[in-house]
């Protein structure tokens, strides 16, 4: 999806500002909206990329003068809704109306430890990597309305392989309810100025991890 | 209530999101628990390991074991995942972490350009502006202009590599030991390591500047 969330490279948002001894979570509800978040994710009910595609979906008004933990409390309505797992008008009254469907897991106390990792993304392969490292690929100009990984700035452009980092869950399919598909995974690195043109600091150089569905040989 | 609205500044914009949110997320938690699908106890135990055991300590533990062993720079570097895993920190490590190392010609910063992806494990949960859009919008065409917000200079020569964290992997930069720390232990050397020296918008501490 072309969204307001695939912001690198544009320009007029400022400077930077760290916030000196900033404090991991600003205010209460942020802490209960992170853990509700991670908490209903554990339940199975949907992938961390539909997670993501339901945030990058928001709004563009609202995805940009909403706070993180805004966006993501956002986000969790929206996919509670429509999973059917609790309705408008229950988070309108601020209590369950009707009983609740039954879930694949549910995260208790005793499964916390355990939560604190982040879920492995390999898969096995469906068939044999088609590049190397070295080999000069091209990413290929998608534009899908739906979820994508490979952002606007690094699209029709000329990278070199850097590394092959095994085959994972591919967000683009398993983001639509269309399933895993298991694709490789490439660190494709890009000169700057194959990215900004020739006004790009001669310095720099930049890498996506890229899935191989987004590349063609160059 | 309409004089509070004809004066909105950042004071009252982040009130009355304060209040409007808690209110909301409110709702939404009793409505999750009423239907059985969550355990607040599990939420409460979740948010205290983000607020006490997971953050930059574990990071700067791993950085500091880099810098004074060079078998475990090397498979930190050759596998992340499983070399931290070795090293046994209070939370388990997840797949796909990746180090980057600093050297005297190469500079490496992380950004994810397209959410917040970002190494919790070791780092714990990102700052405010590491999710930013000055961050995330800058990072891939403007870094020494980043560097820069942060009041760190390069010098012009200096490669710098950003890795946009656009899948599962996920990164941890190696910055470079301060000169003046030979012969430091581990744990004096985990006191230089800062978080920001771990994304690439900062430099570990020299050494005179720590307690």
């Amino acid at each position: 999806m072309d969204g307001i969330h695939d912001m690198g490279g544009m320009h007029g948002f400022g400077k930077v500002e760290p916030e000196p001894n900033e404090p991991v979570f600003h205010a209460d509800w942020e802490a209960r909206c992170l853990a509700l978040t991670r908490a209903m994710g554990a339940t199975g009910a949907w992938t961390i990329d539909e997670s993501r595609a339901s945030i990058e979906a928001l709004p563009p008004e609202v995805y940009l003068s909403s706070s993180y933990y805004r966006k993501w409390a956002l986000g969790l309505e929206k996919r509670v809704v429509q999973h059917d797992l609790a309705g408008a008008d229950e988070l309108a009254a601020g209590h369950a109306l009707r009983p609740g469907t039954a879930l694949k897991r549910k995260l208790t106390l005793a499964d916390v430890p355990d939560s604190l990792t982040r879920g492995s993304f390999g898969r096995t392969p469906q068939a044999p990597a088609r590049f190397k490292p070295g080999d000069r690929v091209r990413t290929k100009n998608i534009h899908p309305p739906t979820h994508t990984r490979l952002p606007r700035y690094a699209r029709g452009r000329v990278g070199v392989v850097e590394a092959i980092r095994g085959c994972h869950v591919f967000p683009d399919t398993v983001a639509i309810g269309a399933g895993e598909n298991p694709q490789w995974l490439y660190t494709l690195l890009f000169d700057g100025r194959e990215l900004w043109g020739e006004a790009a600091d001669p310095t720099l150089t930049v890498s996506i991890e890229a899935f191989e569905p987004y590349l063609e040989a160059a | 209530m309409t004089r509070d609205h004809d004066h909105h500044d950042d004071h009252h914009e982040h009130g009355s999101e304060l209040s409007e949110m808690q209110l909301r997320v409110r709702a939404l938690e009793t409505v999750l628990a009423e239907k059985g699908y969550i355990d607040p106890a599990a939420l409460d135990a979740m948010i205290e390991a983000y607020e006490t055991k997971i953050g930059p300590h574990n990071g700067a533990r791993v950085v500091a074991k880099a810098w004074a062993d060079p078998a475990f720079k090397r498979a930190l570097l050759e596998d992340a995942t499983k070399a931290v895993r070795m090293l046994g920190l209070i939370n388990r490590v997840g797949d796909h972490l990746i180090a980057v190392e600093n050297t005297p010609k190469l500079h490496n910063m992380i950004v994810c350009t397209l959410c917040s992806c970002y190494p919790w494990e070791v780092l714990g949960l990102p700052p405010v502006w590491y999710k930013s859009a000055p961050y995330r919008s800058r990072a891939v065409n403007d870094p020494r202009g980043v560097l820069a917000d942060f009041g760190v200079t390069l010098p012009q020569d200096t490669q710098i590599r950003v890795w946009d964290s656009t899948a599962e992997t996920r990164f941890i930069v190696l910055p470079m030991r301060p000169p003046g720390t030979e012969g430091w232990s581990e744990d004096r050397l985990a006191t230089l390591v800062t978080r920001d020296s771990m994304i690439g918008t900062g430099l570990p501490n020299p050494p005179g500047e720590t307690a």
